[in-house]
């Protein structure tokens, strides 16, 4: 099912993400999937994150698909040229796998593998822009696909709390005109500068998922505001992380931080992406206290 | 040593705008630089009077040596509303460099031949891409000035105005957006979606041989 089906009829929709393991064993993955997302509208499967290399994003969606579930096949252009990017996104129509987020990616040298070459032969402006060529019935180089050419739910990402906002803006227009339908965003932590964006981004009428992590612990927040573009947790949320370890530890206080955000910030958006980061389990209280479960 | 052509004549006199200062750098790339189409080029602009000035000079990817010769034509570049550079990429970043307030543009495009490299050591470096997007960017090289070499706009790795992969580095895309803003032409980063051609990087045996 498409995702965009879910914003044309006004719903407000739900997503996920998953991180594929470095190893063939995905069986404990989809288990938990099946166990702790039952809730959710769609779930992201992530492209070799932070340039970390695993099991693939497209074979991962496949055994989500089969299992019932409705996958988000996300595309990085970090490890591919555009001939192997059209080639999976074919793949990923043949599948039925219709959710394609459009990732640039991080660079190879943040990753565990340093030493090899970054591609970024398109990036995510163009892969969106791939995915419209494709959809026409032609590919990059002007030939002609056989067949019935395939039909993408478009998506891209946005960064509503990066210190360069307009910069972002900018971008996330460019992305629209190259065909993006559908926007998740770097995890918020600041209601307020998530409002100040989508009061300027909603002129663009695009759907928009506001990206939430379930903050772990301050450590974690202090890590991510050092090392995470786009990603600022305020101090406030940091002291209530340190007032009671044990209930930050079982993970209550995380879940209450999240689910404030979220609805704080429901009212100015479309729907939820959450990078749960192994804390799957978490995720229906989560719902629960943000007033999404069903 | 770099090759460069002449981007198309369309291109060119509508990059001119209204009125042009024109720089031709015959520094190193005398060779296969199409000079009599550049000429004629010029001479069009000049009889429409949409010129104030021709430098012809050389080397104006040494800075010290770039400000210089331009010394003299200050006033001639201050009534021009473009700078018009005809020379390789690392030519029209020093300039667009030196002249932070002017719109600087490239009517060539940088095309690598094998086995030689520019001669001047300098910050400011081409990657002798085929497609010059200075244009497009305020007078900064994307490919070389992004660790990605993305010719879309920033990707979300930009960190207090440095780039992902090295904090010591500058994101590119922030500096362009910057001088952008800064010439009040932010309205430039609308162009459509660039997709980079591989196939032009490389100067063609015909050409070569030509
Ligand atoms: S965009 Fe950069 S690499 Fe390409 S020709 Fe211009 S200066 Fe050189
Ligand atoms: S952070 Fe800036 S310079 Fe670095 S790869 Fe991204 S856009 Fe390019």
């Amino acid at each position: 099912m498409k995702i965009t089906d879910l914003f044309e009829r006004g719903e407000f929709a739900v997503s996920a993400e998953v991180g594929p393991p470095k190893g063939i064993h995905i069986e404990e993955m989809i288990e938990d999937a099946k166990k702790y997302l039952g809730g959710v509208d769609a779930i992201n499967v992530t492209d070799c994150q932070s340039s970390v290399m695993r099991v693939g994003s497209l074979a991962v969606c496949k055994e989500l698909k089969d299992a019932g579930m409705n996958p988000i096949f996300q595309l990085a252009c970090r490890d591919r040229n555009r001939i192997a990017l059209e080639s999976d996104l074919l793949s990923a129509a043949m599948f039925g796998i219709d959710n394609v987020l459009a990732l640039t990616g991080d660079h190879t040298k943040m990753g565990d593998h340093p030493q090899a070459k970054p591609v970024f032969d398109l990036d995510s402006v163009s892969l969106l822009h791939t995915m419209c060529v494709l959809e026409s019935g032609k590919d990059l180089g002007g030939n002609d696909l056989v067949g019935e050419p395939p039909k993408f739910a478009k998506g891209a990402v946005v960064s509503p709390c990066s210190d360069s906002v307009d910069a972002q803006l900018v971008k996330m227009e460019k992305k629209i005109e190259a065909g993006a339908e559908f926007f998740q965003t770097q995890a918020v932590f600041d209601s307020e500068k998530f409002i100040r964006f989508m009061e300027r981004a909603k002129q663009f009428g695009k759907p928009v998922m506001l990206g939430i992590i379930i903050p772990k612990s301050a450590g974690m927040c202090k890590f991510m505001n050092n090392n995470v573009a786009g990603i600022s947790v305020p101090d406030s949320i940091l002291e209530e992380l340190k007032a009671d370890k044990e209930k930050t530890k079982a993970g209550i206080t995380g879940v209450e931080i999240a689910a404030r955000i979220i609805r704080e910030c429901k009212p100015y958006c479309q729907g939820v992406h959450i990078m749960s980061l192994g804390w799957e389990s978490k995720i229906p209280s989560l719902l629960e206290q943000s007033g999404l479960a069903r | 040593m770099l090759i460069t052509e002449l981007k198309s004549k369309e291109e060119i006199l509508s990059l001119a705008g209204e009125k042009a200062f024109i720089i031709n750098c015959l520094g190193c790339k005398e060779i296969y630089f199409p000079e009599k189409e550049a000429k004629e080029l010029q001479k069009e602009l000049s009889d429409a009077g949409r010129v104030t000035g021709i430098l012809t000079t050389d080397y104006i990817c040494n800075p010290d040596n770039m400000k210089l010769r331009l010394q003299a034509y200050l006033e001639q570049i201050e009534e021009a509303d473009t700078v018009l550079v005809f020379s390789c990429g690392v030519g029209v970043q020093t300039v667009a460099d030196f002249l932070e307030d002017k719109k600087v543009c490239a009517a060539c495009d940088t095309i690598r031949l094998p086995g030689f490299q520019g001669v001047t050591p300098t910050e400011v470096d081409c990657g002798q891409c085929g497609e010059c997007y200075l244009n497009l960017t305020g007078g900064i090289c994307p490919i070389t000035a992004c660790s990605k070499s993305l010719v879309n706009g920033p990707c979300g790795g930009t960190k207090d105005g440095k780039c992902e992969v090295d904090p010591s580095m500058e994101c590119g895309w922030e500096r362009i957006y910057r001088r952008l803003e800064k010439l009040g032409r932010l309205d430039v980063l609308r162009f459509p979606t660039q997709m980079h051609d591989f196939s032009t990087d490389e100067v063609t045996k015909e050409c070569k041989e030509s």
